[in-house]
């Protein structure tokens, strides 16, 4: 069977050449990087070469470069980390309603421990305003995080006007960019940030590897304590293998970045040029211009998520879905919330997004196979009958509410304390 | 292992017992404010048995996989027997489904039964 990935905001196909890059790694020097043996220094070297690649890619020093083992470790310690290391100054954190949960659950545990959050809301097309960050500064404010695009909806933010402004008022600013590192020029100095999350297997690098950004002088609390590791800001053996790789893919992201957007761009304008003309009643996500060239989100009215991606999972497309159903929490993604979908449209929320490996061959399959799908659930869907039968729309209700479901939902918000 | 069992995914893809009866003796309609399901039954009954019964479903493959098993199991009941139908035999029909999945297998016996309870009002009504 034919097999699509368009879930490339989850993970990318790592490119071979990374990978030959890695294999050494494993079987040859497989040394500690911290050893004061010939074979440790193979590896140190190693380390320190894709240091290098990485800051190159971002126009940072290599001594701001901070290895760590994913993008969500990267961001705890941002938040974590600045939080703890400039709490005699304050206690104020701003973020966006729309940030990865490594952002806002790093942001709700500082909460809980004396400090205050402030959330700042979205327009309809996920744009957080620079003017709502001025506004919500404090005197005690000690971090602004925002991401530089979002995964669910592709919207790109003006994180340069908010890093102007936080850097009036002496605030750290952090900003999440796992989707545009690698993919988009992203340059520490143009952008203004004070910390910066990046990773490698966002654009064919392998999982396991990831970077903060921390521009000197800026303080942080290490959140790994133990060992020397990463100037004694991280603790922890290196995993050599897997930052030789995410080197070797800032390197050859940085060379074949211009080609790649084209591509990616190609493919998006095309898939969202077609899609209207051939599925009635589907709205596209995100902001149309200020977006990432890999993303299109789109509803598709009165049908469910899930159901459209298992049936797309058995033609062998791979995408995923913001609805509730789809989601083990049975929220509607945090993201759509924000940006005000109406949940009976949210429902229907599929994402796609493109690699340099999807070609114009795929938006072929995809357009022949998702509309028949599409066909198929509207045909069992009350809401669609209703539409067809009345010109008009209604909501998915009227609604039982179920007391085990609310224990459900406690039962996950539990799960989150506890991890 | 995948997230849903082979049964599941089976009715799921293959529903039965799709669509709406125009002149159905009950119909029951209920949804989920949480998820955003919404499952419409319509049956016909006649010596109180349920001769047909039909669904739409707005949800998830355990939604609509539920809604196609319970239709199934509903059909040639008596409709006491029908309101025998529970969410757990539902599951237990589709061979298990995931924990987060287990409210919709309530929604697809609630709706039965609201149909029933329907098809019957309109008796006192129109004896």
């Amino acid at each position: 069977m034919k097999e699509i990935y368009l879930e490339n905001h989850a993970n990318t196909r790592i490119d071979e050449r990374v990978f030959e890059e890695m294999l050494p790694y494993f079987r040859e020097y497989y040394g500690n990087a911290q050893s004061m043996h010939s074979l440790g220094f193979q590896s140190k070297d190693a380390v320190e070469k894709a240091r290098f690649q990485v800051a190159h890619l971002i126009g940072s020093k290599e001594s701001e470069i901070y290895f760590t083992s994913c993008a969500s470790e990267a961001n705890n310690m941002a938040v974590k980390g600045v939080a703890e290391a400039y709490r005699q100054k304050g206690k104020h954190i701003i973020v966006s309603e729309i940030e990865h949960f490594s952002v806002l659950y790093a942001a709700r545990r500082l909460s809980q421990s004396g400090f205050e959050v402030t959330m700042l809301p979205v327009d309809r097309y996920g744009l957080v305003s620079p003017e709502d960050v001025k506004n919500a500064i404090r005197e005690d404010t000690i971090l602004v995080s925002i991401q530089h695009a979002n995964p669910e909806i592709g919207t790109i933010q003006p994180i340069a006007e908010i890093a102007a402004i936080c850097r009036v008022r002496a605030i750290p600013f952090h900003t999440d960019a796992v989707c545009t590192a690698g993919t988009i020029p992203v340059n520490v100095n143009d952008v203004g940030a004070d910390l910066l999350t990046l990773s490698g297997s966002q654009f064919y690098g392998p999982k396991g590897a990831a970077a903060l950004y921390i521009k000197k002088g800026v303080r942080i609390v290490p959140q790994i304590d133990g060992g020397i590791q990463e100037n004694g800001r991280r603790a922890g053996t290196e995993n050599v293998p897997a930052i030789v790789g995410f080197g070797k893919a800032c390197e050859i992201a940085e060379q074949e970045m211009e080609e790649n957007y084209r591509h990616m761009l190609g493919l998006r304008n095309s898939l969202t040029a077609a899609l209207p003309e051939k599925i009635l009643y589907i709205y596209i996500n995100g902001h149309p211009e200020k977006r990432l060239p890999n993303n299109v989100n789109i509803s598709v009215e009165f049908v469910e998520g899930e159901g459209m991606f298992l049936l797309l999972d058995q033609k062998g497309i791979y995408v995923s879905s913001g609805s509730a159903c789809a989601s083990k929490a049975l929220k509607m993604s945090h993201v759509l919330t924000a940006i005000k979908v109406d949940p009976a449209i949210g429902q229907g929320s599929i994402l796609v997004t493109f690699s340099k490996y999807n070609g114009h061959a795929d938006i072929d399959y995809l357009l022949a196979e998702f509309p028949p799908i599409v066909a198929k659930l509207r045909d069992m869907s009350p809401l669609y009958s209703y539409f067809q039968k009345t010109g008009q729309r209604r909501a998915a209700g009227p609604g039982t509410d179920y007391e085990h479901e609310h224990e459900h939902e406690h039962e996950h918000e539990q799960n989150q304390e506890d991890e | 292992m995948p997230f849903y069992s082979e049964k599941v995914t089976d009715h799921f893809q293959n529903p039965r017992n799709v669509g709406e009866i125009k002149d159905a003796d009950g119909t029951g309609e209920i949804g989920n404010p949480v998820c955003g399901d919404m499952m419409s039954f319509y049956i016909k009954v006649k010596d109180n048995i349920i001769e047909d019964v039909k669904f739409k479903t707005f949800g998830c493959g355990a939604a609509i996989a539920v809604s196609s098993m319970v239709s199934e199991m509903a059909k040639g009941k008596t409709l006491d027997e029908a309101l025998q139908i529970t969410n757990a035999n539902v599951a237990k029909e589709l061979g298990g489904l995931p924990a987060n999945k287990m409210h919709c297998s309530n929604l697809g016996a609630d709706a039965l039964h609201k149909a029933i309870e329907d098809y019957k009002k309109r008796q006192e009504v129109t004896p």
